[in-house]
């Protein structure tokens, strides 16, 4: 079905189900619930980078009138490192490290009382940067940490080494007739929703709970949050509100246990809502990273070798992105001899979240950059040498896999006869490409499908929607079973409402979710076929479905009129009750998303000032289901990744206390500093879906870095390494260079 | 935020009375006008009870009257309203320019001149252009009236010249006269809602003959005040304000500046910076004279 021609929903732009309730303000996002008796939680963070917590006496608090509950690290008794970022128990590991919290009858109440705590701390040296923590002789952040858990040697920042090689890179070098080589660096950055983390929990004198909370994924929520209180999953239902941004940020918890714990002690219901300086300081960001990569080609273009060395800041605890970025950072090329290494690296800073292709904008700037100096070296077209190597089908990708229909060639074909390519950038502006790519992920899924008495659809499906699947759920539904889509509604079912279903990440809901509401769907298909046989007296292979109705197959002889799925509904009770399809999966084959952009920008000389002129990216969606979603998904990374490029980092002191804890001086691009962000979707079926689908929501993140800096080499005549391209570092480097 | 008090006196004296009184009684007491930074400071910066007196119901910070010798503004007029004056506009651009750089419409719609001064942040965004213009602020108190000109005002890092009993009623600016143009820029890393990593306003008085007879230059986020820099002024003054005599001015500038490093911008970025913003500010407040 990858070749479904003919589609009658599927690539229409109709408004999406959750549309008005957004506009209008009344959907209800994660601080908006209120319950009677309702306490208010907060929580108290360390303001040193790094420490020994010698004691916390919490008595003041509790002794402030209002306060109902105060609790410690020792309070969130499992869920290890997990446990251990929700409230610290030995060390804090960050500024803003949460140690102990309230509740009290008002935020204000609730805040005075945080005053009253008091923590002894021994101050430790904090470790900020990758060349701290691996140098001779590092302060330790976890001394009980060994690189890939080997005891044998001493324990060390480095908590894990990934490599990926094949090949003899030394020969492929040897062969080049061109190599380029640097060291980038790219720092810290927040995933940046508007919407702070929010939850609400209330505990049973059966310690059942329940959660209402902003979040990616309640299952995952529910499994997190059990873990940290020792509990069952079975005793905790979590309900996602609607969600203002997550960006992988919202895969993980830091509330939800200290509300649960603080509404067990004090029997009321606890709202917990971060400040932006909380959010900031203690949650989120995705890795700052220290890359050396190095490639060498042919005078023909074709690439004899290439190595990477990506070093990327897990936090606090481990687990960087630094496997995605080994996975990514070749992805794009056809290779014969590489080697990539990996390391996961200990700083004291708040532990990192998935962030929107997590680890592949930061190791694909450095290699897209190199790309583009090998390109000049070369004298080529940066596209055309991108193309001379692409990945195509048969491929087999730096990380193992064997690639199917891949649309990266397309992609890049489609780039070099677009005419906002073919037309030169504007007079004393410079032009940058690169490519971008993500993997996508499936996992497991479930949807339901509720057919009303009028042969109205309900969709009740798990994956939280952060980017408009509501609505492409509805129109795969419309299509499959051949109905308006104004027919259909998708809902996003709590814990106890829907089937299990893996968190909204990896780019997999359209995917995934989708494969689940198409099945569920079909079992619907195969259920109206049966009443219908059974209203006409037919066997059931005697009936196909149609245009959203029943009909006899032809040459079938039965003087019937066509049973429209309200026909069916409404005569359910007779033919077997209520309609009602369902499917559960493990969805295979999600298929990776590649891109390419290209920057067109401007540079002040006297100030250093990056301008982004214009912006075009081309990306394979397999099959856009909702284009204008696709298209948002292409501008939002594609802001994302500019803004990183541009002007976003966390900023810190000596003492490892972050400077920039808000949205003034942390600074995401506001609208008037982009351009119209142009998007060309490119359709290569992935073959793994019944209508072509692939992630979409990721890969446009990844490869703005590296264009905005390729565009800035290209205006400036030399190269900056490190991002972010703020005014002061370009500044520098201009007065450096002239 | 803290518990508050809130009061909206009608008269200049009771409200110089309710000043003195929570003064003497030691109630901490903010006045009030557009509250664009007040209502931000409630939340983020302390916990601490206050009495909040607004000033938006007097008559005296409401007016704006454009003479032939003097133009008064208001000290509660928000900027959406000053912006929209087609008049004002026309005889100060540069300074109304650098009201309109504050936040976004929505804050202007509240944000005020007064309010930016009074805030006496070094990077207030309508200082040096208030400076530049030679402006002079019209205070009241418990000892009566008195004047001061905007360069004295600001005394440190959101500190100034004001006693607890006294407020700002509104700001007296010279009318331009002749050929005058001024002209405010400010660098920011993005293109609006970021505060001045440096800031430059100029204005020039220029004969017939296109010689700069008057200028005064003031510069602001590079000092822990705003500044006036006589020097650039007078690098201009007497030249055709050709780019020779706006590099000197521009040098004036950064020699005038004593900034620091933080997470805006660093000490030499913004020695640099602020010379660039005098030229480039220089160079439009010259074509604005030669217009006018
Ligand atoms: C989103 C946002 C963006 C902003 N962008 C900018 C910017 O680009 N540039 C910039 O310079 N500022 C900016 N600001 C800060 C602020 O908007 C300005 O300083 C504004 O001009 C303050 O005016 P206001 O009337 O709101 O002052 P208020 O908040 O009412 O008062 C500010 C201070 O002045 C005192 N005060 C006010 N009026 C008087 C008076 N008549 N007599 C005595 N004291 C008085 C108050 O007590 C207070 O200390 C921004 C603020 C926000 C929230």
């Amino acid at each position: 079905m990858a070749e479904a021609v003919d589609l009658k929903a599927i690539g229409t732009r109709p408004v999406r189900p959750d549309g008005v309730e957004k506009v209008t303000g009344r959907a209800n996002f994660g601080a908006d619930l209120n319950l009677p008796g309702m306490l208010h939680g907060k929580i108290l963070r360390s303001p040193h980078a790094h420490a020994r917590i010698k004691s916390v006496d919490l008595s003041g608090a509790l002794a402030v009138d209002g306060v109902l509950a105060a609790i410690s690290g020792k309070d969130i008794p499992g869920g290890g490192d997990l446990g251990d970022n929700v409230l610290a128990n030995e060390k804090v590991l960050y500024d803003g490290h949460a140690v102990a919290a309230v509740a009290a009858r008002s935020a204000f109440i609730a805040e005075q009382a945080l005053d009253q705590i008091k923590v002894e701390y021994e101050v430790l040296n904090p470790v900020l940067s990758i060349d701290d923590a691996i140098a001779d002789g590092a302060t330790l952040v976890n001394e009980s940490q060994h690189t890939n858990g080997d005891t044998s040697q001493p324990a060390s920042n480095i908590a894990a080494v990934t490599k990926f090689e094949r090949g003899d890179v030394d020969k492929g070098f040897a062969e080049a007739d061109a190599v380029a080589e640097g060291e980038f660096r790219v720092p810290t950055a927040h995933q940046g929703y508007i919407e702070p983390h929010a939850c609400t929990a209330t505990i049973n004198e059966e310690g059942k709970a329940t959660v209402w909370c902003c979040t990616q994924g309640q299952f995952d929520v529910r499994s997190m949050t059990a873990n940290c209180l020792n509990k069952q999953v079975s005793d905790i239902r979590v309900i996602p509100s609607e969600i203002g941004g997550g960006f992988g940020g919202k895969t993980t918890i830091y509330l939800e246990p200290v509300a649960v714990k603080l509404s067990e002690i004090s029997g009321r219901p606890v709202k917990m809502v971060m400040s932006r300086e909380e959010v900031f300081r203690a949650t989120g960001p995705t890795s700052a990273t220290l890359c050396r990569v190095k490639v060498g080609a042919k005078n023909d273009g074709t690439i004899t070798a290439a190595t990477a060395w990506l070093a990327y800041e897990a936090g606090a605890y481990p687990g960087a992105p630094v496997g995605p970025g080994c996975m990514s950072v070749l992805a794009p090329y056809d290779l014969e001899n590489f080697r990539i290494e990996g390391l996961d690296v200990l700083v004291t800073k708040p532990k990192v979240a998935a962030y929107r292709a997590p680890g592949a904008p930061q190791s694909m700037h450095a290699m897209e950059c190199a790309i583009d100096d090998l390109a000049r070296k070369l004298g080529m077209d940066p596209i055309d040498l991108r193309l001379k190597n692409a990945a195509d089908e048969g491929t087999v990708a730096p990380y193992g896999p064997q690639f199917p229909a891949i649309g990266l060639r397309a992609c890049l074909e489609a780039a070099k006869v677009h005419p906002n390519y073919t037309t030169p950038p504007a007079e004393g502006q410079g032009r940058g490409v690169a490519v971008g790519f993500w993997f996508n992920i499936g996992m497991q899924s479930s949807a339901e499908i509720r057919i009303a008495e009028n042969g109205a659809v309900t969709i009740m499906e798990g994956s939280p929607d952060i980017g408009g699947s509501r609505a492409s759920m509805c129109l795969m539904a419309a299509e499959t079973l051949g109905i308006p889509y104004e027919n259909i509604n998708a809902h996003v079912g709590d814990t106890e409402a829907t089937g299990y279903c893996n968190t909204t990440g990896g780019s997999r809901t359209t995917f995934a979710t989708g494969m689940a509401v198409i099945e569920a769907c079909e079992d619907i298909i195969a259920q109206c076929k049966e009443r219908a046989a059974l209203t006409w007296e037919l066997d059931v292979d005697q009936v196909d479905w149609e245009d959203g109705q029943a009909v006899p197959k032809p040459g079938v002889n039965a003087d019937v009129k066509p049973l429209s799925l309200a026909d069916i509904a409404r005569s359910a009770g007779r033919t077997g009750g209520p309609l009602l399809g369902r499917a559960s999966l493990n969805a295979q084959g999600p298929g990776a998303s590649f891109s390419v952009n290209w920057t067109d920008v401007e540079v002040d000389r006297e100030t250093g000032k990056v301008d982004v002129k214009a912006f075009t990216g081309v990306q394979d969606a397999g099959r856009a289901i909702h284009p204008s979603y696709v298209e948002g998904q292409m501008q939002g990374g594609a802001v994302q990744g500019l803004g990183w490029a541009l002007n976003e980092e966390y900023i810190y002191n000596d003492d490892g206390v972050m400077e920039n804890a808000g949205f003034l001086d942390y600074r995401v691009p506001v609208t008037s500093d982009m351009p119209m962000i142009d998007t060309q979707i490119v359709e290569v079926p992935n073959p793994s879906h019944p209508y072509g689908v692939r992630g979409v929501g990721e890969t446009p993140i990844v490869a703005p870095l590296a264009a905005t800096s390729n565009a800035v080499r290209d205006v400036l005549g030399f190269r900056i390494n490190d991002l972010p391209l703020s005014p002061p570092r370009v500044l520098a480097a201009i007065d450096e260079n002239e | 935020m803290g518990d508050y008090a809130y009061a909206a006196p009608t008269t200049v004296d009771s409200t110089v009375e309710l000043l003195s009184s929570s003064a003497s009684s030691g109630t901490r007491t903010q006045v009030l006008a557009g509250g664009t930074d007040v209502l931000v400071q409630m939340r983020s910066i302390d916990r601490v009870p206050r009495l909040i007196v607004d000033v938006k119901q007097l008559a005296e910070t409401n007016a704006l009257s454009i003479g032939e010798d003097e133009i008064y503004i208001g000290a509660a007029i928000p900027s959406a309203i000053l912006n929209e004056n087609a008049e004002l506009k026309g005889k100060l651009p540069g300074l109304i320019e650098s009201a309109d750089l504050i936040g976004s419409t929505q804050i202007q719609g509240r944000a005020t001149i007064g309010g930016n001064l009074c805030n006496s942040s070094p990077a207030g965004d309508t200082i040096p252009a208030l400076i530049a213009n030679s402006a002079v602020c019209h205070i009241v108190g418990a000892d009566g009236e008195r004047n001061v000109p905007v360069e004295d005002f600001v005394t440190g890092v959101g500190t100034n010249c004001m006693a607890d009993h006294e407020f700002l009623l509104g700001l007296r600016v010279p009318a331009p006269k002749g050929n005058t143009g001024d002209a405010y820029l400010r660098f920011i890393p993005r293109t609006e809602m970021d505060i001045a990593v440096a800031g430059a306003g100029v204005r020039v008085t220029l004969d017939d003959g296109g010689t700069c007879t008057a200028a005064r230059v003031g510069i602001g986020a590079v000092a822990p005040t705003p500044l006036l820099v006589p020097d650039a002024a007078d690098a201009l003054i007497g030249t055709q304000v050709d780019d020779e005599a706006l590099n000197a001015a521009a040098a004036a500038c950064s020699a005038a500046a004593s900034p620091i490093s933080d997470k805006r911008g660093t000490v030499e970025y913004r020695i640099k910076v602020v010379g660039v913003l005098c030229k480039r500010a220089g160079a439009i407040a010259r074509d604005r004279a030669k217009a006018s």
